[in-house]
């Protein structure tokens, strides 16, 4: 059985959806044991915080928890703070999970990417 | 487990109350060992109530009583059936064995397990429906080839091969012909008297029968070696205690499994087949016809087979997937991946498998929870932006 956590935001998936002229967006993919899974993140910055964040998951439960957990730690955060948002920290707060799972943790994979990619468009 | 529509009748089956019945007396009454017809009273009961089992077994496949040995299951008797001929005929005959690649574990296993032995294994590719190429077989045969192992219907897509077929054409080149029925027997009819197969691969628990029996049809004077060591029991092929309540109950499952029954099971499969091709984005896999009349697979493209799984038990449905998400194996299922689906459709894949237990209306039920369970997944989900 899932964790609650796991199970809350499974039911639940917070800030799901795209966003029109984002400031950054990113893509993550699932490690070796879940290359099927991925998620798009896309966020918009303000004042150097993440004052909006959306996405959008395929995968399995852990998966789904993943993005969605990732998107509500990551609402409301400096770029900095939000850059040590990652996969064992957000496997932590989801609780007990089979070990394989950690391999679907795409959405700080996403968040990071999207970070990056606001990161590369101000340098421009 | 009352509450719940449980649609994964593949992977186990309740208990007929029924076959319950007659296991019963064998359990707190004639519970003795079967003793040969010198024993004490209740060792010949017992041996008397084996045999009965025994040649209601045998007859349900044409078969002899001296053909039908009782095991613990079908993962046993596929092992016995292949290790058991590649002890008989590896040192005599060849070394060389053929089955396929959408096999069940038990019997790609043990092939693999013969391979480390320095036994040669040939998997034959199937076509994208499942199914055996019998002129790929034919020329796959060798002049060492001892055995062709070929299962009469597979565990996830359902696709049935021509049993017979393969049969004939492994009599033709004088090579021993196994073929795993677990998901077949009895509800799709195989006569060993019209069909020239060797050995055949049977379980008691995918029939409401008990866990922990199976069975395997062995011709007569097919060469097998004793895989197991042990008492002489089930004709010197199989040691061990004989599970009488077990023998029992299974003969009492195939009874009840009848081709009404079966016909049931069949309409309703093909009413859920049905409206789940009406969600879009939506295939089946395996044969849209020859296929096991309790099974419907479908793939969703888009989302996750374990996503949809929890959402529908979270509804209150039990069904499986071949995810890799899902699987113990951590890979995606090898069936899919065989009949040349993608991963992804690996991934998206549900099998739906019916029983006795089922009611028409749990069609309508399923189908309307999975429409809403996809439709669910797919807003959240970043592919297919452009269905």
């Amino acid at each position: 059985m899932y964790s609650e956590e796991i199970l809350k935001h499974f039911q639940n998936p917070q800030n799901v959806g795209a966003m029109e002229d984002a400031d950054g967006f990113g893509q993550g993919t699932g490690g070796k044991k879940c290359p099927e899974d991925v998620a798009h993140f896309w966020i918009r910055v303000t004042q150097g915080r993440i004052a909006e964040v959306k996405q959008k998951t395929r995968g399995c439960p852990v998966a789904i928890a993943a993005s969605s957990l990732t998107s509500v730690l990551a609402e409301g955060k400096t770029l900095e703070e939000a850059q040590q948002i990652t996969e064992e920290k957000v496997a932590q707060v989801l609780g007990e999970m089979p070990e394989r799972k950690l391999d679907s943790i795409v959405g700080p994979r996403a968040l990071q990417a999207a970070i990056a990619d606001y990161q590369v468009q101000q340098t421009k | 487990m009352e509450d719940i529509v449980y649609l994964d009748n593949a992977a186990a089956t309740r208990l007929d109350e029924r076959v319950l019945e007659v296991m019963k007396p064998y359990l707190f009454d004639t519970y003795a060992v079967a003793t040969s017809q010198f024993g004490y009273l209740p060792g010949i009961e017992a041996k008397d109530a084996l045999d009965a089992a025994r040649g209601r077994m045998a007859a349900a496949l044409g078969a002899t009583l001296e053909e039908f040995i009782f095991t613990s299951g079908s993962t046993e008797s596929s092992n016995l059936a292949i290790k058991g001929v590649a002890m008989a005929l590896g040192e005599k005959k060849g070394r060389h064995i053929i089955t396929t690649r959408i096999e069940d574990f038990a019997v790609l296993y043990s092939a693999r397990a013969l391979e480390k032995q320095g036994f040669q294994v040939t998997y034959l590719d199937v076509d994208k429906l499942g199914r055996v190429d019998l002129d790929r077989l034919r020329s796959a045969i060798t002049p060492e080839t001892i055995l062709v192992s070929v299962q009469a219907a597979n565990q996830e897509i359902g696709t049935l091969q021509d049993v017979a077929a393969i049969a004939e054409l492994c009599q033709e080149h004088g090579v021993l012909f196994h073929t795993d029925a677990t998901h077949s027997f009895p509800r799709v009819p195989l006569d060993v008297r019209q069909v020239p197969v060797d050995l055949v691969t049977v379980t008691a628990h995918l029939i409401h029968g008990p866990k922990g029996v199976g069975g395997l049809y062995v011709r007569k004077d097919t060469p097998l070696g004793k895989w197991m060591d042990g008492g002489f029991q089930e004709f010197n092929l199989r040691p061990g205690s004989e599970n009488i309540p077990g023998a029992v109950g299974f003969a009492k499952a195939v009874e009840l499994a009848t081709p009404e029954e079966t016909a049931r099971l069949q309409g309703v499969r093909d009413r859920l087949i049905e409206r789940l091709l009406q969600v879009p984005y939506s295939q089946l896999n395996g044969h849209p016809t020859l296929r096991l009349p309790h099974n419907a697979n479908i793939s969703f493209r888009f989302v996750e087979g374990e996503s949809v799984l929890l959402h529908l038990d979270m509804r209150g449905f039990a069904v499986s997937t071949g995810s890799a998400c899902f699987s113990r194996s951590l890979e995606a299922s090898h069936v899919i991946l065989g009949i040349g689906g993608n991963h992804e459709r690996a991934h998206g894949s549900v099998r739906f498998t019916f029983g006795r237990f089922n009611k028409d209306e749990d069609v309508g039920a399923v189908a309307e929870a999975i429409t809403e369970v996809i439709e669910r997944l797919r807003e959240i989900s970043p592919l297919g932006k452009d269905r």
